[in-house]
């Protein structure tokens, strides 16, 4: 028998793993069954939209953004619990769902969660909402006293009168909390005066993970569903043309055969492995259109022409980079390429949609809950109110699930059956071919050198695809993407971190029929390359040493000198021990991070030894999940940087599954060496920077031990012997 | 129909006999533990125990499979998640967003049934799980600490593998 576990407090859904077989065609009430307003009269008191505390002291502290593995849930926890004054013990933590947000004015704020802005972004909010349910809570067991609030404390869920010694515990005010008005004002504490912000506390969400018993997207089972696997047509911005069911209507569990949108067709069937198989018989005819003449060849001449046309986007100017040219002593250019990559998240795209003619609901890993629901409800025809969206634990994100499009093909799907819900999960090869994909950019750099060797003029010139024109073009300013000049931009999150007497920094935009998308890291990643990897040449071209090189121009920039100083002086650069090192340093998402790569190339073949590492992200809430989030950035970026590239050939995407698209594995992975160094002061976020520094320390590390440089990716195309 | 020995139970399951082991695992007998993540045996994520060896579930056909042949999936790996690897994956906080961990865990506790302390190189050549967040360096210590786990417990091992044997009576 199959079972439908409705956590009351978590409203995700669970499957009990006891029975065999899939019970269908029972009937789903889906109305109010879910619905969080019929719950909230069930529920524990909400002290208020932050933190829930049952009468057994249990602290649920609700969290709005997505975990997909970065750790941010317990950040986020640990910032309420910390003004909340709360027993961490007994800290549990439940996902509001957006339709609630929406009905609530809000109250969550964002649910957005990408750009390493999961803390950074909420850190002040979510720190004020516990420290206004703390108030409450005193200020309820001051009345019930009938003392003055200020004689009351908190610590621990303990609230102690100071002068009668009284105590209780949160759990036996939290009724009388609830009822109060929440504080006009609210004071936080002093980061000196942190006692779990700063901890390297276990993660909330481990144990299930080590079980099987943690659902996630594409293992949610509701009564009666049925499943589905789909096929849209594999050049992009191509339609369908035609499909021939005959075959796969007749096959074993399938119920229907359906177009969806103009682009696709799915396979309904009992099990998801009887739609896939019968997918597989469907004839299916496309209309490629024009972009079938689209290959890595004719992208590559498009970009090349970019790097010398004419352009007006210019991101960075200081001085004129020509009358540099004019009076150096010497001019060196040098071109950089970058390769489309795909987020290869490990759980395939996937969601989980029922429809009626007047309610929808979808259950999803997603990395923005919010637009998964605009998504679900244009997708179901029916206003905002009507619909719901509840967020599932996702199997990777990476950029890649802040996109809706598999939320619509779900709802789509699920309105051919009214009152059944339907699971769609992609095929890995669907997942290759569908993504948003890391665009792909080249760069031409020209520097200017006096007859010192100093770097005195630099060109950086970005030829390439913008995310923001295929998928946020109201973003763009004056037809400019700002995202493409990412760790060159003269001040913000992403400045640059070098002072050059005169710079340019420009891009030429030029767009493919291929989607591009935000991939962890963004176009850091591409830049810190182009940039990191010249200054390299350059020191070399000078005969100087690459730190002192650095040096020279990172006076003004002295919170990224003390990470590149940091990561030279802990892996022994300048050191004669036969291993070769490379450095690499960049701002991005507001922190300062740095990489030192030690190599040894024997006979062709590269052996990452070790990377030492640091990163200053300002304040650091939990120590622990940021060296995870810095080991789990070097097996991204050294990943990209071996293996990842996806081809195009007649305007479709080459690489389908892991044989063609490899990813790292513990064999290639070196011992990473991180040192979490909070100035304190700022936010900077921590889930991407660092990937930008793991493939330029490496690449100069190679050039250290074979005189060869690396300008374009991925390195398994490259010889390095 | 196929007769299959999961996790100590006897399950009968109508089904072809093409279908991966995978597919009648996570939609027949209803243990989603056991992930999908590519289908061709590149990634691991479907790493489930025939006999007590890893095997890659997505690519093994059902009808290959003996009725007294035991298979093993991640929620029958310990009674209480207490199996060395996954004590050892709980002190270091191993797992990110803990898709492939299953695989990996399962893919780790078979490497231990044959070797029982293994070196980095062997964990090298044994473990080729894909992992896209980047936990490998903790799967690297998490092994070599359920060695040690192993070592001062040897009483988990022999109950997990007693607890198989009498849910196997049962079943």
């Amino acid at each position: 028998m199959e079972t439908v576990k409705i956590s009351r407090r978590k409203f995700v859904i669970g499957t009990a793993a006891t029975g065999a077989g899939l019970s269908m065609g029972m009937a789903l009430t889906f109305s109010s069954k879910f619905a969080l307003a019929d719950h909230h009269e069930e529920m524990e008191p909400e002290v208020n939209a932050w933190v829930v505390i049952d009468a057994d002291d249990t602290v649920t502290i609700r969290i709005a953004r997505s975990e997909m593995g970065q750790g941010t849930l317990t950040g986020l926890a640990q910032m309420v619990a910390e003004e909340l004054e709360c027993d961490w013990d007994k800290v549990t933590w439940e996902y509001p769902t957006p339709g609630e947000n929406l009905k609530r004015d809000r109250v969550w704020q964002s649910f957005a969660t990408g750009g390493s802005r999961g803390i950074r972004g909420s850190h002040q909010y979510v720190r004020e909402g516990g420290a206004a349910a703390r108030m409450m809570l005193v200020e309820a067991a001051a009345n019930e006293w009938g003392v003055p609030i200020s004689e009351c404390s908190a610590a621990s869920s303990v609230i102690t009168h100071a002068g009668s010694g009284k105590t209780t515990t949160f759990g036996k005010v939290a009724n009388a909390a609830a009822k109060l008005s929440p504080p006009m004002e609210v004071t936080l504490k002093d980061p000196k005066d942190w006692k779990l912000i700063g901890q390297p506390v276990k993660r909330l969400d481990t144990l299930d993970k080590l079980t099987g018993k943690q659902v996630f997207g594409s293992d949610v089972v509701l009564p009666g569903m049925l499943n589905a696997s789909i096929k849209a047509c594999p050049v992009h911005g191509g339609k369908r043309k035609s499909f021939n069911a005959f075959k796969a209507e007749k096959m074993p569990g399938v119920r229907s055969v359906v177009a969806v949108d103009d682009n696709a067709v799915a396979v309904i069937a009992d099990t998801w492995w009887q739609a896939n198989t019968a997918l597989n018989a469907v004839e299916i005819e496309w209309d490629k259109g024009e972009s079938e003449k689209v290959s890595s060849a004719t992208i590559d001449k498009m970009l090349e022409e970019g790097l010398s046309a004419e352009t007006e986007f210019v991101a960075n100017k200081v001085g004129d980079v020509k009358e540099s040219y004019a009076k150096a002593a010497k001019t060196y250019t040098a071109d950089y390429s970058y390769p489309y990559q795909n987020h290869a998240t490990m759980e395939p795209m996937n969601a989980t949609a029922v429809w009626s003619k007047d309610r929808c609901e979808v259950w999803v890993p997603t990395q923005n809950g919010e637009s998964a629901l605009a998504a679900a409800a244009e997708a179901a025809g029916l206003p905002v109110e009507q619909c719901e969206v509840y967020k599932i634990s996702l199997g990777g994100g990476f950029g890649r699930r802040g996109q809706a499009d598999y939320v619509r093909q779900a709802v789509a799907i699920a309105k051919t059956i009214p009152g059944t819900p339907i699971k769609l999960l992609w095929t890995r090869e669907e997942d290759m071919l569908h993504g948003y994909y890391h665009p792909i950019t080249k760069a031409r750099m020209t520097a200017a050198l006096d007859e010192d060797g100093n770097l005195d003029g630099l060109h950086v010139r970005i030829s390439g695809q913008s995310i923001l024109a295929t998928l946020m073009a109201e973003r763009l300013g004056g037809n400019m993407d700002p995202v493409v000049f990412q760790a060159l931009a003269p001040e913000g999150d992403h400045s640059i971190s070098y002072t050059v007497p005169n710079l340019l920094v420009d891009h030429a935009m030029r767009n493919t029929h291929i989607t591009p998308g935000f991939w962890r890291g963004v176009n850091v990643n591409q830049n810190a390359i182009y940039m990191e990897c010249f200054l390299d040449e350059l020191a070399h071209e000078t005969g100087q040493d690459s730190l002192v090189f650095h040096r020279k121009l990172m006076k003004q920039h002295p919170e990224a000198l003390v990470v590149l100083e940091t990561v030279a002086k802990k892996s022994g650069w300048g050191e004669s021990d036969g291993l070769h090192r490379g450095l690499s340093v960049c701002k991005a998402f507001g922190s300062y991070v740095a990489a030192c790569a030690e190599v040894t190339v024997t006979d062709g073949k590269l052996k990452i030894h070790r990377i030492v590492a640091a990163t200053d992200p300002g304040y650091a809430v939990n120590p622990q999940q940021i060296e995870a989030q810095v080991f789990g950035s070097f097996a991204y970026g050294l990943s990209a940087m071996l293996y990842g590239e996806c081809t195009v050939k007649d305007g479709q995407i080459e690489q389908e599954n892991f044989d063609t698209y490899p990813s790292i594995k513990i064999a290639d992975m070196p011992h990473v060496d991180v040192t979490v160094m909070p100035s304190g002061g700022f936010w900077g976020g921590v889930g991407e920077p660092t990937i930008a520094v793991a493939a330029p320390a490496v690449l100069n590390a190679i050039f250290a031990a074979t005189g060869r440089r690396i300008r374009n990716l991925p390195l398994k195309d490259q010889d390095i012997s | 129909m196929a007769k299959l020995n999961i996790n100590g139970e006897i399950r009968n399951v109508e089904v072809d006999g093409t279908t991966p082991l995978l597919w009648v695992i996570r939609e027949q007998i209803g243990l989603t533990g056991t992930k999908y993540g590519c289908g061709i045996a590149q990634c691991g994520a479907c790493t489930v125990h025939i006999d007590g060896q890893a095997v890659r579930s997505c690519v093994y056909p059902v009808a290959a499979v003996t009725e007294t042949q035991k298979i093993t999936t991640i929620e029958g790996l310990s009674e209480d998640g207490d199996h060395p690897v996954q004590q050892a994956w709980a002190e270091l906080d191993t797992p990110q967003c803990g898709y492939c961990q299953p695989g990996m865990i399962m893919a780790s506790a078979a490497l231990l049934n044959n070797q029982p302390k293994p070196t980095d190189a062997d964990i090298d050549a044994q473990i080729t799980n894909i992992c896209r967040c980047g936990t490998f360096q903790r799967v690297r210590e998490g092994i070599h600490l359920a060695v040690n786990i192993s070592a001062s417990a040897p009483s988990i091992a022999a109950s997990t593998n007693a607890a198989n044997t009498t849910e196997e009576a049962k079943g």
